[in-house]
């Protein structure tokens, strides 16, 4: 098997890049989302819930269809977004990252929401008790302890984002050098007479980059968890 | 000087406790189940009243009648639980300093090896709570709430937890703090023989109402 070609490492590169920047937008979201729906009752909850799992249940090709319809330069949103602040998500690898963080969100958010849920609340309030205001305790109790959790959520996003295809592909097309990632080059090279061996080499990469990130959460939680309960 | 005057219904349970005090140790005795740790965390503001009054040394805490009701990040009371809860994912050292760093004090070196020294924990400055024995955690929790410096102490059952050995192993710390320390406690306990040792003033609950105020000799009915 040959060495991977320019065109090939443009994929990978390209799929690095949507899936890192699409973890760490909606990790915040994510964190705050988590939190929200752990220690909050408020009207609204069980839907806000749904809607948060429905790119999980929902046909990719679906979400990514309502996205170029909401998003899209002639959808409600992205019209708007397009004439007033100049921002295009539709058929840009901005658009691949959003559609990428949308369909990874409910994959992010479950580890942390368990993971807040886990903490014991009395240390909070212990924390309350030596003068910490709430946002202090949230900084300093629960977000450190919730911390597996959210590495967690991350790899398990990651995982999702950078393997995402329906909704991308849907939403953003598959161009190459600007919204062909791994799954969408490998879904084109398998429809090309000779494009088996690019295609192996692109789920060797795929392949390798899983297994990375599985190692790393796995080196993450061992570290993470030491650090509750050890010396 | 302490002055609490609350009516709580939690579920089937109703409490209505009113007592001042000015002793220097203020205990709340009294069978479990008596009220004791819901009066405790009243004064800690972690629970709110019903109906009533919670005022320190002329600051009043909760006035229900005029809506007040000071959150307990801003009550300066110190608390020390049954269960220690130490910051797991802290040192000692980082525990030691939490309540220092939250109030933005001065870093008073003097008085966290006052404290140390007190209660023997210099020791454990680098260690994580996780591998303390309890009678450790107990030490280091009361420290790290006297560092917080509190206008008042609570602590509830701080022996609870531990064993008859350990027992006898804090409570020499505690007499210590009692007469060293200079800060007004309020002590919990069911324990009768602890209750002498460390208290100055009883409030003697039962089914959440006072029944007896007065020095230590109320619990011998003396």
């Amino acid at each position: 098997m040959s060495s991977i070609s320019p065109a090939e490492w443009t994929a990978i590169l390209l799929s690095l890049r949507v899936a890192v920047i699409a973890t760490l937008v909606a990790t915040p979201f994510g964190v705050a989302l988590a939190w929200l729906l752990a220690r909050r009752n408020f009207w609204g909850k069980s839907v806000l819930d749904a809607l948060v799992h429905l790119p999980l249940v929902l046909p990719p090709v679906v979400t990514g269809y309502l996205l170029l319809l909401t998003l899209g330069r002639r959808g409600l949103v992205g019209g708007w977004l397009a004439d007033y602040l100049g921002i295009v998500f539709a058929f840009r690898w901005t658009g691949a990252a959003l559609a990428c963080g949308v369909m990874a969100f409910p994959l992010l958010v479950r580890p942390i929401r368990l993971s807040i849920e886990a903490i014991d609340r009395r240390l909070e309030q212990a924390a309350s008790t030596l003068g910490a205001p709430p946002w202090q305790v949230f900084a300093t109790v629960t977000l450190p302890l919730a911390l597996p959790g959210i590495l967690a959520g991350m790899v398990l996003g990651f995982a999702k984002a950078i393997g995402e295809f329906g909704a991308t592909i849907t939403f953003v097309s598959n161009i190459p050098g600007e919204t062909q990632t791994i799954s969408s080059a490998i879904y084109s090279l398998i429809q090309t007479p000779d494009g088996d061996a690019a295609a192996m080499r692109l789920v060797i990469v795929s392949i390798v980059i899983a297994m990375g990130a599985l190692i790393a959460s796995e080196w993450f939680a061992r570290r993470a968890t030491k650090r509750l309960h050890g010396g | 000087m302490l002055r609490v005057e609350v009516s709580k219904q939690l579920g089937e349970f109703s409490l209505a406790a009113a007592f001042t005090s000015e002793g220097r140790v203020t205990g709340l005795f009294g069978a479990s189940g008596a009220g004791k740790t819901s009066l405790i965390n009243m004064i800690a503001g972690l629970l709110r009243p019903d109906r009533g009054v919670i005022a320190v040394d002329g600051e009043t805490l909760d006035d229900t009648a005029a809506d007040v009701h000071v959150p307990p990040h801003r009550r300066r009371v110190g608390y020390v639980f049954q269960d220690a809860r130490l910051f797991p994912h802290l040192d000692v050292r980082q525990n030691l300093d939490y309540g220092r760093r939250m109030n933005r004090l001065p870093d008073d070196s003097a008085q966290r090896a006052r404290v140390t020294d007190l209660l023997d924990i210099g020791n454990l400055l680098d260690r994580r709570p996780g591998i303390l024995s309890g009678g450790e955690r107990q030490r280091v929790a009361l420290g790290r709430a006297l560092l917080s410096k509190p206008r008042l102490l609570l602590l509830d059952e701080p022996l609870g937890s531990l064993d008859e050995g350990r027992k006898v192993e804090i409570l020499p710390y505690l007499v210590r703090l009692r007469d060293e320390a200079n800060v007004p406690m309020v002590y919990v306990s069911h324990d009768a023989a602890e209750m002498r040792q460390v208290a100055t003033q009883i409030v003697m609950l039962r089914n959440g109402r006072v029944t007896a105020l007065g020095g230590v000799k109320v619990l011998t009915g003396g």
